[in-house]
């Protein structure tokens, strides 16, 4: 055995680092803003990568720096912690309306204080009109645009941010530090002939990437006096003799290569913040950690020159800096992706390029450091195939047992074959790692644009019963009269038109972003540090990656899947339905009236459609439309009627209950999405691949989704992940995960992601983790992709909701990341509580 | 091989089969709910379990049938559903009740086409039955969680229905003849949650050939609701489950008996 697996006590240190970290509301800053502002002011008119590296220099140059009490690794983007700063190169616009309202909103509320808002205003001024999310929206084809103001899809994570969604080669970095990445653009500048077509972007390229190199160097030793200044005016000497060790950490890395494990943490450190001053861009992912670190753990180790103890310690050390970085979002944003989450993601065990299972010391101590310090942060993932040690599952299940959410499990044993089937050679297919939530990747080499947008299945099945319309406009396909249709047949096919037609103008929005953000905002430093930036002279943004993908998640298979079950079954099989009577109650809601801002919405729909045909409508006449969207004005007959529908629905078998002929159904209706999309190409030069998960925005865009035929009522969440639809599974944990490995796993390669909720009592004893574990190996035996928990009972989540104050830092499992209980919004609090508990029996 | 399987067509009457069982036998395990039982036992969780005649039972507002009659075949299909999560945790089927020993020729045939399959077999039973049927399993099967309530006769009699003879003497041939098995004490209050109760339990099982384990199985309401949708009245309802701490005073008692010893299954 090569590695240890008895963890180390933690440091008192740690708990501190915690408590301090958690003291206050996260504050919104405007120094980045103010500083980016002026470069932009100093640099118009020249190439826009130099223009880049220009304001990353000058941000690195001047933003306040600090070091939190008591930190041993130093690098912070904020002078308060948890705070954020904003990047008006991308999009501004947003802010400022919710300026009064940030403070207090449910999903990741942020502090702005006044003066920040003045500053921010005044910056603000030069940004209209220069912005990638401005850029982008004029590139889309107006019948796309209208399509995501419709909700069909929403692409709105990179319309309003950078992109991030990277694993750069956080291990050359370790090694050459950024005086070899220079060394090796000035090496490629220096080959280049002047006479070169490309010679004039090729060469701008490169001297922004010097540039970025040389202002990171900088920055390191702004840290390096900053520390020295404070170790000579410290009066504790032990504080004192840590803040000198730091000054010569930050006067070596990250400009030379680390030549001890704690170099390389403060190394690790400086990529994995400064990509996050460069671009908002989040999914920024540490990946294979264990890894790419554990070489100079070993060596300090067989030198005795550290011991587990620190080393456990450092290792803690950034797990409490990865939830210092934080980042503000839109207040529709914010609930798609509750939580404060910035999906760092950081994974451990595995194989090597040669299939060898390479899980060491530092995998387990990463396990161990979510247990010292159980923040959302990092998402913690584990690889798992059959060389993986049992010692491992153990470990990674005790972690889970705790209820954080942590880790998430995967699957070598699709993730591998699902890659080489994307162009990837076997090796670099092996060595893959997750970005963000649960999207698979070959590190520091691959552009991914992962998480490129939700795409709601729901909805466009709504644009069959309605013929295309949506709120008075014909946003779909005309795929004709759904009371008319004469087959099952027919109705999906006219399903599978919908959809054909609505993924090429998600596409379209998606190639528009794109494009933009190759035009306005390259970004030098991170393409300095993926394959093959240096060798094309080209940023990742403009394609100069190895691998370009784009990656945009489809969702609400199970309740399409089960209404399109309900569909044929009631309609066209034992006909006890007709389609106008099912129109008519998805109409209605099945008469279960809708809320109030639902039928504001109804009620200006319908009068924009009447006075689109030329009526005059009367303030009475708007008042009784209102009244009677309201009401869902349905007679006590209809009402009945519908009733009998949703029982009639409720007795159709449903997806999540180890049906096979049900099962399989919803496999094919998932190939509804993840087939067409593959056929189209983004302007990077690589293919869409489809992933099928929401995030949590299973939420928010349920509440813009009506009345489905599987008996979902109008507005409420649709089904989490690839997971059935919740409460709708009832035979068991075993059940529902045959249910889900029937899906197509490897087509859907920008990751699926299945949500299980267990009570503690099933993970009790090391009997109920190797029972867990089983579990697990079983659905990746079954071929699933991914798998993650909530080990908390309902009670206590019920208790948190109630008291939230007891519950500041209860951490659980919202979609592919984890996140403070306490800081969702309540109705994704509600769901999960909602989802099906397995308590085993 | 031809296997014959004429045995799989075999019939009984079951009520229930429950998936991802990880408490009764090792690993991850199906459960296979019999019709009809000897005993009558009061704090009974699945009254519907003990008349082997078809009921209905009304379950939130809903009326249910209880028990269907299957074939040996029929109740494989549900249990290889899970058969990997089997293999991978050690796991199988588990017979339970009702009391399988009620149909011992379909109870027979179930654990040995499990057993043919490779999964791990256990029965939950009192054992209260003549010895040549519970002999018809012993072949296939690989643990017995087997039920010892009492050791007074008349007490067990009063909350059981039956005496308790018959199956302390079936106990020590078990004991001998079969592979494993594991002595279960569903804890009662007012019935036998003393020390005295419990000690006396746990020493008879100390003195059985081959037995390592007692399990304590606490008392708990859960099956309280089904009395009334069976239109019968429970007649414990006047007690409360023990707490933690009492339970842990038991268990001590119980492992001065040498024996291996643990609260739950």
């Amino acid at each position: 055995m090569n590695y240890y697996t008895e963890p180390v006590a933690k440091s008192p240190r740690i708990p501190k680092l915690i408590d301090d970290l958690y003291r206050e509301l996260p504050e919104i800053e405007a120094d980045r803003a103010v500083l980016i502002t002026e470069s932009y002011k100093e640099t118009e008119g020249m190439p826009v990568i130099t223009r880049r590296a220009k304001a990353f220099e000058k941000i690195l140059d001047n933003i306040p720096i600090v070091i939190r009490p008591g930190e041993l690794l130093l690098g912070s983007t904020t002078k308060k912690p948890r705070g954020c700063q904003v990047f008006p190169e991308f999009s501004f616009e947003w802010l400022e309306p919710e300026f009064d309202t940030i403070a207090t909103r449910t999903a990741d509320p942020f502090y702005i204080a006044d003066d920040t808002k003045k500053t921010l205003h005044e910056v603000y001024k030069y940004w209209k009109g220069k912005t990638t999310s401005e850029l982008a929206a004029s590139y889309m084809a107006p019948e796309a645009k209208k399509a995501q103001e419709h909700n069909m899809f929403t692409a709105g994570n990179y319309f309003y941010n950078g992109v991030g969604h990277v694993t750069v080669k956080y291990w050359e970095v370790l090694e050459i530090g950024y005086s070899g990445i220079r060394k090796k653009a000035e090496d490629e500048l220096a080959s280049c002939n002047p006479g070169d077509a490309d010679y004039a972007k090729k060469s701008h390229f490169l001297n922004a990437v010097i540039t970025s190199c040389n202002a990171v160097i900088r920055y390191a030793n702004r840290y390096a006096d900053l520390a020295q200044n404070e170790a000579e005016k410290c009066g504790d000497p032990t504080r004192k003799a840590e803040l000198l060790q730091m000054v010569k950490n930050c006067r070596r890395v990250p400009e030379f290569g680390a030549t001890s494990f704690y170099e390389a943490c403060q190394s690790f450190w400086f990529v994995q913040m400064l990509l996050q001053v460069e671009s908002s861009g989040h999914s920024i992912s540490p990946g294979r950690f264990d890894q790419y670190m554990y070489p100079y753990y070993k060596k300090d180790l067989d030198e005795g020159k550290i011991t587990r103890e620190f080393a456990q310690e450092l290792i803690d050390n950034i797990w409490v800096k990865l939830n210092d970085l934080n980042k503000v979002r839109d207040a529709a944003s914010a609930e798609g992706f509750a939580g404060y989450g910035l999906f760092q993601n950081l994974i451990v065990g595995g194989q090597d390029g040669e299939g060898r299972d390479v899980t060491n010391d530092l995998s387990f101590m990463c396990l161990e450091a979510s247990m010292q310090v159980p923040l959302p942060q990092p998402s913690l993932s584990i690889r798992v195939w059959n060389g993986t040690p049992t010692d491992l599952m153990l470990k990674a299940a005790e972690l889970t047992r705790t209820g954080i959410g942590l880790p998430a499990y995967y699957n070598d044993e699709v993730i591998i074959p699902a890659l080489v089937n994307r162009g990837l050679t076997l090796k670099e297919a092996r060595e893959y790692n997750i970005i963000g939530c649960v999207e698979p990747q070959t590190p520091g080499k691959t552009e991914g644009w992962h998480d490129a947008a939700f795409f709601n299945m729901c909805r466009v099945l709504e644009l069959v019963f309605s013929n295309g319309m949506d709120k008075g406009e014909q946003i779909g396909l005309k795929t004709g009269d759904v009371t008319q249709m004469k087959t099952f047949e027919e109705f999906y096919d006219a399903y599978k038109a919908q959809m054909e037609y609505m993924i090429s103008l998600l596409v379209n929005v998606d190639n528009a972003i794109d494009v933009a953000h190759a035009e306005r905002c390259p970004l030098p430093f991170e393409s300095c540090m993926l394959d093959d930036c240096i060798k094309h002279g080209k940023s990742t943004q403009e394609g100069g990656a190895v691998y370009n993908f784009t990656g945009p998640q489809g969702f609400g298979i199970a309740n399409v899947a089960d209404s399109l079950s309900a569909v044929r079954k009631l309609v066209f099989e034992d006909k006890t339905v007709t389609m106008a009577e099912l129109k008519e109650a998805l109409d209605n809601n099945f008469g279960r009236g809708i809320p109030v801002d639902r039928a504001e919405e109804v009620t200006k729909n319908v009068v924009k459609t009447m006075m689109g045909m030329g009526k005059t409508v009367s303030e009475e006449q708007v008042a009784q439309i209102f009244v009677t969207a309201l009401s869902g004005s349905v007679s006590e007959a209809q009402k009945k009627r519908y009733d009998e529908i949703l029982a009639l629905i409720e007795e159709v078998p449903k997806y999540g209950n180890d049906i096979e002929e049900v099962d399989l159904f919803a496999r094919d209706v998932a190939y509804t999405y993840t087939k067409p999309l593959e056929k189209y190409k983004n302007p990077r030069g690589g293919i869409f691949q489809a992933g099928l998960y929401p995030v949590s925005a299973n939420v928010p865009l349920g509440k813009q989704t009506g009345a489905t035929p599987d008996g979902r009522l109008a507005n409420t969440p649709v089904a989490d992940g690839v997971g059935p639809m919740s409460g709708r599974d009832v035979n068991g944990p075993t059940a529902t995960a045959n249910s889900v490995a029937r899906l197509d796993h490897f087509i859907a390669s920008n990751g699926t992601l299945f949500n299980q909720k267990f009570h503690p009592s099933a993970l009790k004893g090391r009997q109920g983790l190797l029972n867990f574990t089983s579990l697990i190996r079983t659905f990746f035996d079954k071929k699933g992709m991914h798998m993650q928990f909530n080990v908390v009972s309902r009670e206590t989540l019920l208790d948190a909701q109630q008291h939230p104050e007891k519950y500041k830092t209860l951490v659980v499992r919202v979609a592919g990341y984890s996140a403070l209980f306490t800081t969702l919004s309540r109705a994704l609090q509600d769901d999960i509580i909602n989802r099906t508990e397995q308590n085993g029996l | 091989m031809e296997e014959n399987r004429e045995y799989w067509k075999t019939q009984g009457r079951i009520f229930d089969i429950q998936r991802y069982s990880i408490h009764d036998g090792p690993g991850i395990r199906t459960i296979v709910f019999l019709k009809g039982c000897y005993l009558r036992c009061r704090w009974c969780c699945n009254p519907e379990s003990q008349e082997f005649k078809v009921q209905t039972m009304t379950v939130g507002g809903k009326t249910k049938i209880m028990g269907r009659d299957v074939t040996v075949e029929e109740v494989m299909e549900e249990v290889d559903k899970d058969e990997l999560y089997y293999r991978r945790s050690g796991g199988g089927m588990t017979l339970s009740g009702g009391e399988c020993l009620f149909q011992p020729d379909f109870s027979a045939a179930l654990l040995r086409a499990a057993k043919e399959r490779g999964y791990h077999t256990a029965i939950e039973s009192t054992g209260c039955a003549p010895y040549e049927e519970i002999q018809k399993l012993l072949p296939y099967l690989d643990l017995y969680l087997m039920d010892i309530k009492h050791m007074n006769s008349d007490k067990h009699k009063q909350f059981t229905g039956q005496p308790n003879d018959r199956i302390l003497e079936n106990a020590r041939r078990i004991a001998k003849d079969a592979k494993e098995l594991i002595i279960r004490v569903p804890v009662i209050p007012t019935f036998n949650n003393t020390k005295e109760e419990i000690r006396a339990i746990a020493e008879f099982a100390a003195s059985l050939p081959n037995v390592k384990q007692l399990h304590l199985l606490p008392y708990h309401r859960l099956g309280q609701d089904k009395y009334a949708g069976l239109g019968r009245t429970y007649t414990l309802s006047a007690i409360e489950p023990m707490t933690d701490a009492y339970m842990q005073g038991l268990l001590d008692t119980a492992l001065q008996s040498g024996l291996h010893c643990q609260i739950g299954g």
